[in-house]
């Protein structure tokens, strides 16, 4: 193998399981020591410049940082399921800075002293639009904002239950963007993009969501039409009031996260059977495991591999649903298919069905021969880097641009959109991108001392304190996560292994005294004679079985051998470093900082330097 | 030296032998060498060879002498007995121990000051004795913990870490001990495990005196470039005559070799150590050719390493002494004490 080029920025970002794993490529480790410090406001400030919903996302985010988090594959488990290994409980860390922060108005960026002229509408005000805004606006651009109802926050105000996440804090976190000088128009719903168009905007940013509920045509569906509804407009109405109470006996259809919604909702307005079921089997399911557990722990039942069949019905007053039972079967491609199991139809009765069971794209409002192609699914054509419409001023994001995903890939779209507006103004190729900015400081302090804990916490993942449920369940508004206290958060942050903090190598330095090699406490060191990749993997001192994990490959020591050491389960205990009598090994933390819309002239940029 | 206990986590494929323990399992504490120190290397090739072996670690007992190499049976076989004796009397404490209990497994761990210098009296009669051992004297030339003084070892003419140079002659372990009657002599490298982890294999497989003198640089005081105990000399004057490719009581021995290119050495336990020839005319079985061979190559400023003697009919103390099977310690007084009529007996037959 070639020598490792550590030079590359991906090379050690893709050592920060968690950071290469967000979508916004949230500085994860950073955070989390400093939420260990205590550093709380500063915590929030890493947090905000990169995801800008920190109290939001340390509450609902889908998490794509821990199942990739390195903690989970270094721990032991043990064969009967009592210790297993899991991830650092990064999201529940993030909503601890959020928590326990100061004001930190004073490090957010200032309105735009001056405008720059331009105009960018943008349509919808979920958390999309809003990071275009949140970018945008500070550079001067005059940013209008539309949306239907009358409060900012789109999905995370009106399908996220407030259990989950109460109203004061999407107040807070939408406030810090619509103070930046943005104008918001709510209550002001879009008829026509070739009309925003008209009014001579420079750009149009559209972060409309996906708000379609997918409607379940089976028997019974118009003659109970009453007493059935659809999960994502039921769970608006509930959080906004008009709806304020349900039946004794409900079904939920579907197994997403808007099902787990719909269920525990239906639960804290007058649901005292609530039911789950559910086509897949539970595995299969597309919810987040813990929110089915969040569910569960509800005493709300989840019924798996029933297809439902048709709405049973009295008058027009529901009666229940009738399932057919199915089993899964795979084909060799992997492709699933729900094979009827000939035993009789189930029929569970209720009084009312909310129909969860997926969401779609609709954009009747905006005309086919305005120059914005749609492709064969009615998704816009876009550029997937540059979120850009075929139309070249009008740029798409969140659950608009491919169909239906999560709050932080909405953000993350709505950097790069704003990256693409900024530069489409200024006169610059859109599709060249700017560079992350990295940095790379050695932590030695003293002989072994480091700026970082290095010491390896061996607690197992921490539960979040919840609410008795019986309190819980009585009012809607009352959230059922109380969050880790600042002991708790803690001992938590210190199950962090640090990633950011990379062992960096200098085979000009080394002696080949194998002392590294001794101590790593993981086997993750070898010296040896090169090859190629596949032969290195398995003759090392311990065998390199995850191919997604690379490989870091010295170049040629005295011994005509190299150093290889496999990332994939190394703790960053930094004991390579403190052995080794030359200073060849040393622990630098790896700062990636992704650059937003024209980062060197934002305050987030300055609120980023400040805190690292 | 370190502040921090090394993790508990270990590598998803860490296995277990075959009494049940993994490799970390016969790790002692961390260690307060110097960073770098050949000693931490070693220390690394007997948790190896101990795992390899499938050794229960209440079966070995590690003595040691007083100097840098003597603290590290601290740092491996956490969970075995240990007695960090005097300066240079661990032979003595040793032989007592293997007398009252032949049935651990005795690791003595010394230096080139310990075992040289000051206790180069009882290395002699330790080896001429047979005990039941593995002795590894951890040789790096310089008294380390009194700021790198040249020790016995220390070869005429190399030069300290301040520039002064050594007058006196060296002196050889390894011909000493092929001179003293042991009857397992071999030389390795703290900066070589594949060679040193087999080596210190077979050594305490070996029933009798096994000796090896292991150099070990001495990263703060001897690892310069007039020394002759660095990690970059010994390398570069490292002359391997064999690699022990395994060791095994009883299993068949399978791998393929041409003729004439291994020697497989049977020991009367009914364990056969095969050598695989670096060096076509080198044989270790011959005791007096070693010591030539030793001494030529020295001459010319050659470290020769690897198996350099083993004695397939080695006999340990306990067989010259014609002791019963028994720990001497597990003895009860009725068999210890023959009581008044034996001794009336015997007192008899002397008149």
């Amino acid at each position: 193998m070639k020598p490792t080029d550590i030079s590359a920025p991906d090379y050690f970002h893709k050592v920060v399981d968690c950071q290469w794993a967000c979508p916004a490529h949230t500085p994860v480790p950073e955070y989390i020591r400093l939420v260990a410090g205590g550093r709380y406001s500063e915590a929030y400030m890493v947090n905000w410049v990169s995801n800008v919903f920190p109290g939001i996302l340390g509450r609902t985010c889908d998490r794509p940082c821990e199942p990739a988090c390195r903690r989970s594959r270094v721990e032991d488990e043990t064969p009967d399921g009592r210790e297993r290994r899991e991830p650092v409980a990064i999201c529940r860390l993030k909503r601890v800075a959020a928590d326990y922060k100061e004001d930190i108005r004073h490090l957010l960026p200032q309105p735009a002293a001056q405008k720059n002229g331009r105009r960018i509408a943008c349509i919808g005000a979920g958390p999309a639009s809003l990071t275009v805004a949140r970018d945008l606006a500070p550079l001067g651009y005059e940013v209008v904002v539309y949306d239907g109802d009358r409060l900012a926050g789109g999905m995370m105000r009106t399908q996220i239950p407030k259990f989950r996440l109460p109203e004061a804090v999407i107040d807070e976190e939408t406030g810090y963007i619509l103070d930046l000088g943005v104008d918001f128009r709510g209550g002001q719903y879009i008829h026509s993009l070739k009309a925003v168009l008209d009014e001579g905007y420079d750009a149009v940013f559209v972060g409309c969501g996906a708000p379609r509920g997918q409607d379940l045509d089976i028997p019974g569906r118009k003659a109970a039409a009453k007493h059935i509804h659809l999960g994502i407009d039921w769970l608006a109405n509930v959080a906004f009031g008009h709806v304020t109470s349900i039946s004794k006996r409900v079904v939920v259809l579907g197994g997403g996260n808007t099902a787990m919604d719909c269920c525990r909702s239906a639960r804290r307005l007058g649901g005292e059977d609530v039911k789950v079921i559910v086509r897949s089997g539970f595995e299969q399911m597309k919810a987040s495991p813990w929110e089915k557990e969040d569910a569960m722990h509800e005493g709300i039942p989840i019924l798996n591999n029933l297809v439902p069949k048709a709405f049973t019905h009295n008058g027009g007053r529901l009666t229940g649903v009738t399932f057919q039972k199915v089993r899964s079967v795979y084909d060799e491609n992997g492709r699933r298919t729900l094979v009827a199991t000939g035993e009789p139809d189930p029929h569970f009765e209720c009084d009312a069905v909310l129909v969860a069971v997926g969401q779609e794209n609709a954009f009747p409002w905006i005309e086919r021969d305005i120059g914005i192609e749609f492709d064969k699914w009615g998704l816009p054509k876009l550029d997937e880097k540059t979120m850009q419409s075929t139309l070249p001023n009008v740029f798409f994001g969140g659950d608009a641009a491919f169909g239906p995903k999560n709050i932080i890939w909405a953000v993350a779209h709505g950097h790069e959109a704003a990256v693409s507006i900024d530069r489409l103004l200024n006169g610059e190729d859109v599709a060249a991108r700017p560079a992350p900015t990295t940095s790379l400081v050695s932590q030695k302090m003293g002989i072994h001392a480091w700026r970082y804990d290095n010491a390896i916490s061996n607690d197992r993942r921490l539960r979040v304190p919840l609410r008795d449920v019986s309190a819980a369940l009585k009012n809607i508004r009352i959230e059922v996560e109380l969050g880790f206290d600042p002991q708790l958060a803690f001992k938590e942050a210190q199950r962090c292994l640090n990633c950011d903090v990379q062992t960096v190598f200098s085979n000009r330095l080394c002696i080949e005294c194998d002392a590294c090699m001794d101590i790593c406490p993981m086997d993750c060191i070898s010296f040896t004679h090169n090859g190629d990749e596949d032969d290195l993997r398995t003759r090392l001192q311990a065998p390199a079985l995850n191919p997604n994990q690379a490989l870091y490959v010295s170049g040629t020591l005295k011994t005509g051998r190299v150093m290889v050491k496999d990332e994939d389960v190394c703790l960053h205990c930094g004991l390579c470093a403190e052995r080794c009598p030359t200073g060849a090994w040393d622990m630098q933390k790896y700062l990636l900082v992704m650059t937003h819309a024209g980062c060197a002239r934002t305050g987030a940029s300055e609120a980023q330097a400040a805190v690292t | 030296m370190t502040y921090i206990a090394k993790p508990r986590l270990h590598h998803p494929s860490l296995a277990k032998n075959r009494v049940g323990f993994t490799r970390r399992d016969y790790e002692g504490k961390i260690s307060t060498l110097c960073a770098g120190c050949g000693h931490d290397s070693i220390s690394a090739a007997i948790i190896q060879a101990c795992w390899e072996l499938d050794i229960e670690p209440h079966r070995v007992a590690k003595l040691s002498g007083i100097g840098c190499s003597s603290k590290t049976p601290d740092y491996f076989l956490g969970n075995s007995h240990g007695f960090n004796t005097v300066h240079g009397r661990m032979p003595s404490v040793l032989t007592g121990a293997y007398l009252a209990n032949r049935e651990l497994i005795y690791l003595g761990v010394s230096g080139d000051g310990d075992s040289a210098s000051i206790g180069l009296g009882q290395f002699a009669h330790v080896m001429r004795r047979g005990v039941n051992m593995t002795y590894l004297v951890e040789n790096n030339g310089v008294y380390g913990l009194t700021k790198g003084q040249f020790s016995a070892t220390a070869d005429k003419g190399s030069r300290s870490k301040k520039g002064q140079s050594n007058n006196d002659a060296p002196i050889d372990l390894v011909t000493l001990a092929l001179v003293m009657g042991a009857t397992y002599v071999a030389r390795g490298f703290s900066g070589d495990k594949t060679q040193l982890v087999p080596l210190i294999r077979s050594a305490l497989a070996h029933q009798g005196a096994a000796v090896i003198d292991i150099l070990s640089p001495c990263i703060t005081f001897n690892n310069h470039s007039g020394s002759t105990k660095s990690y970059d000399y010994v390398r570069e004057h490292n002359e391997a005559v064999n690699r022990i490719d395994f060791i095994t009581p009883r299993e068949e021995i399978t791998a393929d070799y041409a003729a004439g290119e291994v020697i497989d050495v049977r020991q009367h336990d009914g364990s056969t150590v095969r050598l695989r020839k670096l060096h076509e005319d080198y044989d270790p079985t011959d005791r007096i050719r070693a010591m030539s061979y030793i001494q030529e190559h020295a001459a010319r400023g050659e470290v020769v390493t690897g198996l350099l003697y083993v004695d397939p009919e080695a006999c340990d103390l306990h067989q010259q002494l014609g002791t019963v099977e028994q720990p001497l310690n597990t003895l009860g007084a009725a068999q210890l004490c023959p009581g008044a009529k034996a001794l009336e007996k015997i007192n008899a037959s002397l008149r």
